[in-house]
């Protein structure tokens, strides 16, 4: 037998491989080849994303990846968005805080999603990380200005503070003035979401006006119009812009005023804001409209024809965010105009309303899909479908990643045949092969989920409403969809026979939610017990599951795969299936 | 399947099971609604006449709405007709106020003692019977006391709690005290506050109740 000599590649070598590796799918790869690599790849890692702040410990990370420079984490369910998880289900990020205060002193990025912000945190943060450069908190509550003003009196490296779609509690505007006279290193700051009085003109003045760096400002609704020109004119090198309440008296200086300080910003890209937005100043923007990329018209009251003629004012947008004031014909001169459009979300301007407000059908999106070659991603609300009108998009647009549409009328079938829109969805999954969202609605029967497993082998996150008839629909998602992810569902009849069937699958996905479903306090248990790997978590804010029989289907249910066994911080309306606690 | 329109999943679904009462809904009339104590005037006078009975502790039967819902009657006017009932998360979007649809009076409602906030839409509501029904509901597990009825009350179950709530000018008010229109634009947030602790907020009309029971909470 033959000795064979191996020469061992020397650590720095793969370290500096490793360096240029930046994606985590491939660092978790390079990780599983051998135990050295394994090692040297956690201690060359700086950046870790945690999808689910309950699928492992802090100390755990900590203990992986000693060298963490940045850090993203998300906390509750995607339908928290939409009220489906009560107040105090968790998703606290102070734990985390605390442990990496003492474990990463030198974190520069810390980007949190769906999690509960208290001030304490936010002081904490400021009190730790002297490096700290990037503060993102997307959609968190639980923190007032008193903890931004602790972020902005300590963090004097501070690049980006994005507080995008958070709840925050208003206090006082002053905290802008708690950035010291000498911090000028501001690049992005995103404060659309805060209330009235929570802003300081003078102070956010004069921050923009020593912070040559800025690129993106979003400023909050309480900002006046008239303050805009101010600002603008302090940053001419903006790139992204958010303005405020977008509506005034017609005073003929305001508008010159603002026109002038708009056509000064020679780089920007991208708008948002617009609250409220009259047509008046609109015109006040088109100087720069030649170049958006990015247009965000979501708060945007504007209605045709002024709304149609503002979106055909800029050519090069990529991302269009708006309501459905556009209506068909507006959609029609987007797809005549915009050939480089890569995202369309269309937003319901009365979605409770009974009857339809605007002419907005599943024309605008057909004539979209056929005129923007580059389309990928979409969002929809409408009133009405047809599965000819999926065809034929689903024909025009094999590139779709991302497609989600939202027919307002649960259970809503085709408009013109009467039938379920399965093979119009179908055709989306089996002609979109890259597709890695989507989100069902309308009439729908176990046959879509059959085309789904068959079809849909990238698709990543799926939501579904009111859909399927039988367990047989779950089950060919769970056992079809080989790169399922999340999978979120509400209102439909899907049991406890696919969900037991398909267990080990759930370890293979971040979470699954399921509310107003079938599955039984009994199943939830068995699956519980048998599977360690997976918390099952019920929420029920009526009382104890275990008031009601086994068989009583459950309320809410939130599944997802944990190596930190169940939590310790749930509140009285969450119980654990789990064996101890059971 | 028949394509009807706005029927939920439990009128349809086969395996006979009781889904409705499964069901969290934001109710308006219509199909098998179940309305509680009658429809309650729009603009309600000062405080409220009937006794709301705010048996909370035992989960059993403190369903008394017969469903699992938050009850909103259809005002005479102001809000747009819905003629079906509206399911909470769906369709998908963002309930405060933003893209673009009418604002809703959000506040926040903290209980003493218990470690999560939830949050009500005041225009939800038409009185405070209404709101009062709907607190009973989120926080089961507690005893909310109407202070404007003053019978004595014996409790099993759960702590008393005093609703209060802090105005614009951040003064802290006993809930009931003025008309109903004039809290939900006055109102930024709202307290369940121990009845021990209320003793302070003494309201203009009659009689404080003197009772607390003081026994562990239901729910843990």
């Amino acid at each position: 037998m033959q000795k064979k000599t191996t020469y061992s590649f020397p650590d720095e070598v793969l370290e500096h491989v490793c360096s240029f590796i930046q994606s985590d799918k491939d660092r978790n790869s390079v990780s599983m080849v051998c135990k050295s690599w394994y090692e040297v790849e956690r201690w060359c890692r700086r950046k870790v994303f945690v999808g689910n702040c309950y699928a492992i410990s802090p100390r755990m990370v900590i203990r992986r990846f000693p060298e963490i420079r940045s850090i993203e984490l998300k906390g509750k369910p995607h339908f928290a968005d939409f009220n489906l998880v009560p107040d105090g289900w968790g998703g606290y990020v102070l734990p985390w805080i605390v442990e990496m205060a003492e474990a990463y002193p030198w974190l520069e990025e810390i980007r949190l999603k769906r999690m509960v912000v208290t001030d304490e945190s936010l002081e904490l943060v400021a009190k730790s990380f002297k490096n700290l450069e990037v503060l993102v908190l997307f959609s968190c509550e639980g923190f007032s200005t008193d903890g931004l003003a602790a972020i902005a009196g300590s963090c004097k490296n501070l690049r980006e503070l994005d507080l995008r779609d958070s709840e925050v509690d208003d206090l006082s505007g002053h905290w802008l003035n708690h950035f010291p006279e000498t911090y000028s290193s501001l690049v992005s700051l995103n404060i659309s979401c805060l209330g009235s009085d929570e802003v300081s003109f003078s102070a956010l003045e004069c921050l923009v006006g020593r912070c040559p760096n800025l690129r993106s400002l979003l400023l909050n609704r309480e900002v006046p119009l008239d303050k805009i020109s101010n600002i603008l004119r302090r940053a001419p090198q903006l790139v992204e812009f958010g303005t405020g309440i977008y509506a005034a008296e017609l005073h003929p200086d305001v508008f010159s005023n603002l026109a002038g300080a708009f056509s000064s910003c020679k780089e920007l890209r991208s708008l948002s804001g617009f609250w409220d937005a009259v047509p008046a100043y609109i015109p006040a923007i088109y100087s720069v409209c030649s170049g958006l990329t990015s247009l965000n018209l979501s708060y945007a009251t504007i209605q045709n024809p002024d709304l149609t003629k503002l979106v055909s004012h800029c050519p090069s947008l990529q991302r269009l965010l708006v309501l459905d004031y556009i209506e068909d014909n507006g959609l029609e001169a987007l797809a005549s105009s915009c050939k480089g459009l890569q995202e369309l979300r269309v937003f319901p301007s009365d979605p409770f309303g009974a009857e339809p407000n605007v002419s907005l059908t599943e024309r605008g999106l057909v004539a979209v899909s056929l005129g923007c070659p580059k389309l990928q991603s979409v969002l929809y609300f409408c009133r009405q479908m047809s599965n000819a009108a999926l065809v034929t998009i689903a024909q025009n647009r094999p590139n779709l990643t991302r497609f989600r549409l939202c027919i307002i009328d649960p259970k809503m079938a085709d408009y013109q045949t009467l039938k379920p829109l399965d093979v119009g969805f179908g055709a989306i999954v089996e002609h979109c092969k890259d597709l890695r969202r989507l989100s069902l609605s309308g009439l729908l029967t176990d046959r879509v989920f059959e085309f789904i497993g068959r079809y849909a082998k990238k698709l990543e996150m799926l939501s579904l409403a009111f859909a399927g008839e039988t367990d047989m629909g779950l089950h060919h998602v769970l056992s079809g969809c080989e790169s399922l992810q999340k999978l979120e569902i509400m209102d439909c009849p899907f049991g406890d026979k696919a969900l037991l069937e398909n267990a080990a699958k759930l370890e293979t996905m971040r979470s699954l939610w399921m509310s107003s479903c079938l599955v039984s306090l009994g199943a939830c248990k068995t699956l519980g017990q048998k599977m360690p790997r997976l918390n099952v978590e019920v929420i029920d804010e009526k009382g104890p599951p275990d008031s009601r029989p086994e068989s009583h289907p459950v309320a809410k249910l939130y599944i997802y795969r944990s190596v930190a066994g169940p939590r310790l911080d749930m509140p009285p309306f969450v119980w654990t299936m789990n064996e101890d606690s059971v | 399947m028949s394509p009807e329109k706005g029927k939920l999943l439990a009128e349809t679904d086969a395996g006979g099971l009781n889904f409705e009462a499964t069901e969290l809904t934001l109710g308006w009339p219509g199909e098998s609604r179940v309305t509680s104590d009658g429809v309650a005037k729009l603009g309600s006078k000062r405080g409220f006449s009937e006794t709301v009975d705010l048996s909370l502790g035992d989960n059993k039967d403190s369903n008394k709405l017969g469903q699992f819902q938050i009850n909103v009657p259809v005002p005479e006017a102001a809000k747009s007709p819905v003629s079906k009932a509206q399911v909470v998360g769906w369709p998908p979007v963002r309930v405060y106020p933003k893209r673009g649809t009418k604002s809703c009076k959000y506040v926040k409602v903290a209980v003493d003692g218990a470690p999560y906030l939830r949050k009500v839409d005041l225009e939800m509501y038409n009185s405070y019977q209404q709101l009062l029904t709907s607190l009973e509901d989120m926080f089961s597990c507690f005893t909310i006391r109407n202070y404007l009825n003053d019978k004595k009350r014996e409790r099993v179950n759960g702590i008393e709690y005093v609703p209060t709530y802090e105005d614009k000018d951040g003064d802290w008010m006993l809930v009931g005290d003025v008309p109903w229109q004039m809290f939900v634009e006055s109102c930024k947030r709202i307290r369940l506050m121990k009845s021990s602790e209320a003793i302070g907020l003494a309201p203009t009309t009659p009689t404080k109740c003197s009772s607390t029971s003081q026994i562990k909470k239901s729910c843990t």
